[in-house]
């Protein structure tokens, strides 16, 4: 349906930080390729495009959107649309990925990523709203499934039907953050490798990792939240390797937003996922 | 999900994003009961892990783009205002850098700061500073285009400022304010009115401190007046050469129209 060409390497990549710019540029193999966050680029001009224009020449560019509220019950913000539109023209990505969740609502921006329930009506929306960001950036683009701290009493699709039917509908690809599934999965008391298993492996076209912080509900039962704040817990690199088993290897993202550690910490978190990688990529079993 | 579990949620209240975001940034709101843990038992806590995100998201953003006004402030300080002033005035767009454009004006309706009367005026250099910082590129004007041009031609010669080009003016000493707080080893501010022009030569935005009548005439110039108009706007006793030379020397010039 859509040109699904340049594409994401299956290879390790790292969310991008100003910070981490001469690193990654005077480093001759840092990563294979790296993810900015769209709305951080949607200034007129200085230092963060200059950047973008100079990282996009060394390295296949990943476009993660946070704020499109692809999830979010009014219609999506054309002119956020059309500035999305600006820059992925002019960069022309090797992917772009959205979430499964909301942020604005009543034109107020949370700045966060809200949760939805899985219903029939949302799931037309959200198919509504994915076809619409496709037909104007004239590209497939690849859906993340969220981290849950809660359950809305009215779902009444599961989270894996919901992506599956999403991606049946629209012909967008999938982002498995397999983090989410770790945290969502404890949060909600269920077995992450049964959302593995339901999950429509097929199309997904990149996996996310990332760091959890661990805190407790109301009722002393563990709460982990989605911080994205320090290195990937041992628990996920196992569902990892459970993941590439059967998708083969993926393009790779670590994501470390908060609490931002120097370049050498974040390298050798691309370094452990590039283990990952090789092992799948050479037949070996976890 | 078991029958009787399908059957309870089938009939339990559902939660529109109306009522998810009311009570987002009002802890005083209830949680909407739909929300619930993976034993059926009310979200609680796990719906306090969004208000928490949204705040102190908002509030990070807000002491990022406002280092100074955060620092005079002192941490506790400036998460109170900061907080009043988000719940106030969510962002109105998902681009983020832009973020806080009314907290200047904010600042200065808190009775609480009223003894800080320059607070407002340092935090609108730091929103320049931030506005500065994402403008367009536009490369600076080759000072050898003003030679030769006759004097008359001069006079009636419109300039194009560079995009990043911005003017703070204030009864305060906003500038020596600024660099008190978040620069070392500055002198400590004397009481005064400042004037401000922000440049931006390549990528840092810096702040530069106008001599008398030199907010008007860059106000004038970026309004699309002739150099002569925006010199007999900048008043008696202006000192031409030294502002001519700080446009030219920071880029803030970018084409000339004669």
């Amino acid at each position: 349906m859509y040109d699904l060409s340049p594409s994401l390497p299956p290879l390790p990549g790292v969310g991008y930080k100003p910070q981490h710019f001469a690193a990654l540029m005077d480093d001759p193999a840092p990563v294979g390729w790296l993810e900015i966050h769209a709305e951080n680029y949607m200034g007129d001009g200085g230092r963060p495009l200059a950047q973008l224009n100079a990282l996009a020449e060394r390295f296949p560019i990943s476009v993660h959107g946070v704020g499109l509220s692809i999830g979010g019950a009014e219609p999506l913000d054309r002119d956020h649309l059309a500035r999305l539109k600006t820059l992925v023209d002019r960069i022309n990505p090797a992917s772009f990925s959205e979430h499964l969740a909301w942020s604005t609502h009543d034109s107020h921006f949370l700045n966060d990523l809200l949760p939805l329930p899985y219903t029939a009506a949302t799931l037309a929306r959200v198919a509504d709203h994915i076809a619409l960001v496709q037909d104007t950036l004239g590209r497939q683009m690849l859906l993340e499934n969220p981290s849950s701290y809660l359950a809305f009493a009215e779902s009444d699709w599961s989270e894996t039907d919901f992506l599956k039917e999403l991606a049946r509908r629209t012909g967008c690809g999938l982002l498995l953050d397999v983090n989410n599934v770790f945290v969502s999965a404890t949060n909600l008391g269920y077995a992450p490798q049964g959302y593995i298993d339901a999950f429509p492996l097929d199309a997904v076209g990149e996996i996310h990792l990332g760091g959890h912080d661990e805190d407790e509900d109301d009722h002393g039962l563990p709460l982990l939240i989605d911080s994205h704040g320090r290195a990937v817990a041992d628990p996920v690199w196992a569902l990892l390797d459970i993941t590439l088993d059967r998708t083969g290897a993926r393009p790779l993202l670590i994501e470390w937003d908060t609490d931002v550690p120097d370049w050498p910490v974040l390298a050798e978190e691309a370094r452990r996922a590039e283990a990952a990688l090789s092992r799948v990529s050479a037949g070996v079993k976890a | 999900m078991t029958e009787t579990a399908a059957v309870t949620a089938a009939t339990r209240a559902t939660v529109p994003q109306d009522a998810f975001r009311a009570a987002l940034l009002d802890a005083s709101h209830p949680i909407p009961s739909g929300l619930r843990d993976a034993q059926d038992r009310p979200a609680g806590r796990r719906y306090a892990v969004y208000r928490n995100n949204v705040a102190v998201s908002l509030r990070e953003a807000l002491a990022t783009g406002f280092p100074a006004v955060a620092k005079l402030l002192g941490e506790e300080n400036f998460n109170h205002v900061a907080g009043l002033y988000l719940r106030q005035n969510p962002p109105d767009s998902p681009v983020m850098m832009f973020y806080g454009a009314s907290f200047p004006g904010f600042l200065e309706t808190l009775p609480a700061l009223s003894g800080l009367g320059y607070l407002g005026d340092v935090a609108r250099l730091e929103l320049a500073m931030r506005e500065a910082y994402h403008a367009a590129d536009a490369p600076a004007l080759d000072p050898a285009r003003l030679q030769g041009l006759e004097e008359s031609a001069l006079m009636a010669a419109r300039f194009a400022l560079a995009p990043a080009t911005r003017i703070v003016t204030s009864p305060w000493p906003a500038l020596s304010v600024w660099r008190y707080t978040l620069r070392p080893d500055q002198p400590k501010p004397a009481a005064r009115a400042e004037d401000i022009l922000v440049t931006r030569p390549e990528f840092d935005p810096e702040p530069h401190l106008l001599p008398d009548g030199g907010a008007r005439f860059v106000l004038a110039l970026q309004s699309g007046a002739s150099f002569g108009t925006a010199i007999d706007a900048a008043g008696d006793g202006f000192d031409l050469p030294q502002m001519l030379g700080l446009l030219l020397k920071t880029g803030a010039i970018t084409d000339l129209s004669t």
